[in-house]
């Protein structure tokens, strides 16, 4: 039996790995330090999967970091290795492969598994998810022969997915569960408006339904020909992507002492419940600035700086998790969407929203107490860090609440003062 | 390290360092060709941000941690452990424009006509920042902090001003 010691071992090569590789680096330069991942890849970005579908991008050109990466950094990388257990009284991580890992700081940086929705007759060739690069690689091929694509998740993944498949020449539906595209990070105004993109693309969109079963081709029983809906309309399909969303992986700490929720429970300084098992991203549950408390934001900055936090932590040099929140910046099919927090107003409790639409042009915020608890913008993204940075620094912006929708909105008008050196000193160590 | 700080008590909001900004980043370094044939135009990398009479121009801080290198999705933003600067590689920005939405100063700008993120890099092959040797009245300077009487410049904090 092979046994390796590390004083470093992390588990995940993707946003939150590499954010820890990097911060234990600057901290400590000679501790033995490896990543493991189940993926057999160098480092590279998930969001840029579908710039490789549509072969806008070769694999070398979704690298994360430079291809000397791990040398660069002293990693040791054990790629396209999987954990099999983790056995917390011994300090180890067994690999499938029957290899044991020790470690003195563990990070579970593992990410999220795509949620596939229950259909009959699924599991014939031609279904595919859309998470990572082995997801790409399988589904490219596939491109050349197909004509059309049922996308069911009309969610971030969904949309990105759509847009590779048009880029392709593929006539794509999708079936969305809610009433509307987008419906977990933005509120209706913007829904409707990414809607009419993705129509003015040819794409068809159903919302409110749900795929109920997966049918064979005629011609070829093994391969996916179409799929039915809930409401019994048939709808003919060569790939059937599903981009439902991903829910933690978090089955190496089960049986374990490490609390977990719906992701693994983490502090403000990305330790579990066991004082040398950091956890961060996709996978953990952790501090969300909007709702007070640790909750899943499974975005890539949120692994970043979690994995960031968490690195430091390990090496011994105090970081504390600012929080994140779920935002993103969308561009798919030409529209520019800038999201944060929450989308909608909660009933009561104090919440107001003021918004201003125009065309493709939308603002809004969302405001609790005088402090910006949700932000959306549309077209004229311009402006939306500042208004990002107010909601994370928790400003009161009651006295100055109308300039965040106005056109000439800028820092004067929020009563900032020049240099904004606040924001460029070290946050992370306090 | 160096930066560039503005002045607000000496800025006119004469939008200079916007005009030479854009210049010093074209093809041709020449200000008529930059605005008249060079299209789609390059964006200034500075801004003048302004209310009434008060105004400053707002660039890259090149923060000590910074949000947009650590939001960036491609890897495409780094800050050179070395020199401090912030710097886009324009060959991996996919122009997801995830850095202007984390920029607390929104320092980042999209350009929609090329699908990159722009922003300050001190100009490199200038010995001064274009923004900072055009300035007519001085309102930018480009310093490590310490001004000649040993305070700091633009302090930490700067927050409400009320």
């Amino acid at each position: 039996m092979v046994r390796k010691h590390f004083r470093y071992l992390i588990i995940g090569n993707s946003a939150g790995g590499i954010g820890a590789a990097e911060a234990i680096r600057e901290t400590d330069k000679e501790g033995s330090l490896a990543i493991l991942s189940d993926e057999p890849y160098h480092t590279y970005s998930r969001p840029l999967i579908s710039e490789y579908l549509a072969g806008e991008r070769t694999i070398e050109g979704i690298y994360f970091r430079p291809a000397d990466f791990y040398k660069q950094k002293s990693v040791q990388a054990i790629l396209g290795k999987k954990a099999a257990a983790l056995d917390l009284a011994g300090r180890l991580v067994r690999l499938e492969s029957g290899e044991e890992l020790t470690w003195e700081r563990l990070l579970l940086a593992c990410g999220g598994k795509p949620i596939v929705p229950p259909m009959k007759g699924d599991g014939l060739e031609g279904r595919f998810n859309f998470i990572t690069l082995n997801d790409a690689r399988k589904l490219r091929p596939a491109l050349k022969k197909a004509k059309e694509a049922v996308v069911i998740g009309g969610g971030l993944i969904g949309i990105s997915l759509t847009e590779a498949l048009v880029k392709s020449r593929i006539k794509v539906t999708i079936v969305e569960k809610m009433g509307r595209v987008l419906g977990a990070i933005v509120d209706a105004n913007v829904s409707r408006l990414e809607e009419a993109r993705l129509k003015k693309a040819g794409v068809k969109v159903v919302t409110g339904h749900t795929v109920q079963e997966v049918v064979a081709s005629a011609e070829r029983p093994e391969a996916v020909g179409g799929v039915v809906l809930d409401n019994g309309q048939e709808i003919t399909c060569q790939i059937l992507g599903v981009a439902v969303g991903v829910s933690p992986r978090g089955e190496l700490v089960e049986g374990t002492d490490i609390k977990k929720g719906r992701g693994i429970v983490v502090d403000r300084h990305m330790a579990t419940s066991h004082p040398d098992v950091f956890a961060c991203g996709d996978a953990a549950e952790a501090y969300d600035f909007v709702y007070g408390v640790a909750r899943l934001t499974p975005i890539w900055p949120n692994a970043y700086i979690g994995g960031r936090v968490a690195g430091f932590n390990m090496a011994g040099k105090k970081a504390v998790y600012p929080g994140g929140t779920v935002m993103n910046s969308l561009g798919y099919f030409g529209l520019p969407i800038a999201s944060a927090g929450l989308f909608d107003p909660p009933e009561g409790n104090g919440y107001e929203a003021l918004s201003h639409l125009e065309g493709e042009t939308y603002r809004k915020v969302i405001l609790k107490d005088g402090r910006i608890a949700g932000m959306a913008m549309v077209s004229d993204i311009g402006r939306a860090g500042i208004i990002f940075g107010l909601m994370r620094e928790g400003v009161n912006v009651s006295s100055f609440k109308e300039a965040l929708l106005s056109d000439e909105f800028s820092l004067p008008r929020c009563q900032m003062t020049c240099g904004r050196e606040g924001s460029a000193r070290n946050w992370l160590h306090r | 390290m160096k930066r560039v700080y503005s002045k607000e008590e000496v800025c006119i909001a004469c939008g200079l360092c916007q005009v030479h900004c854009l210049v010093a980043h074209s093809e041709s370094k020449d200000i008529i060709k930059a605005y008249k044939k060079e299209t789609p135009r390059q964006p200034s990398r500075i801004k003048v941000q302004q209310k009434g009479s008060l105004s400053f121009p707002l660039s890259c801080r090149h923060c000590e941690e910074p949000w947009c290198v650590y939001s960036c999705l491609t890897g495409a933003l780094q800050k050179d452990p070395e020199s401090g600067i912030v710097t886009v590689d324009a060959e991996k920005c996919v122009g997801c424009f995830t850095c202007v939405v984390a920029c607390p100063c929104s320092a980042i700008i999209p350009d929609f006509h090329r699908k990159k993120a722009v922003k300050c890099d001190l100009c490199p092959h200038l010995e001064t920042p274009a923004c900072v040797a055009n300035c007519p009245n001085q309102a930018l300077i480009f310093t490590d902090g310490a001004t000649p009487g040993g305070t700091k410049v633009a302090a930490e904090g700067a927050v409400a001003r009320r």
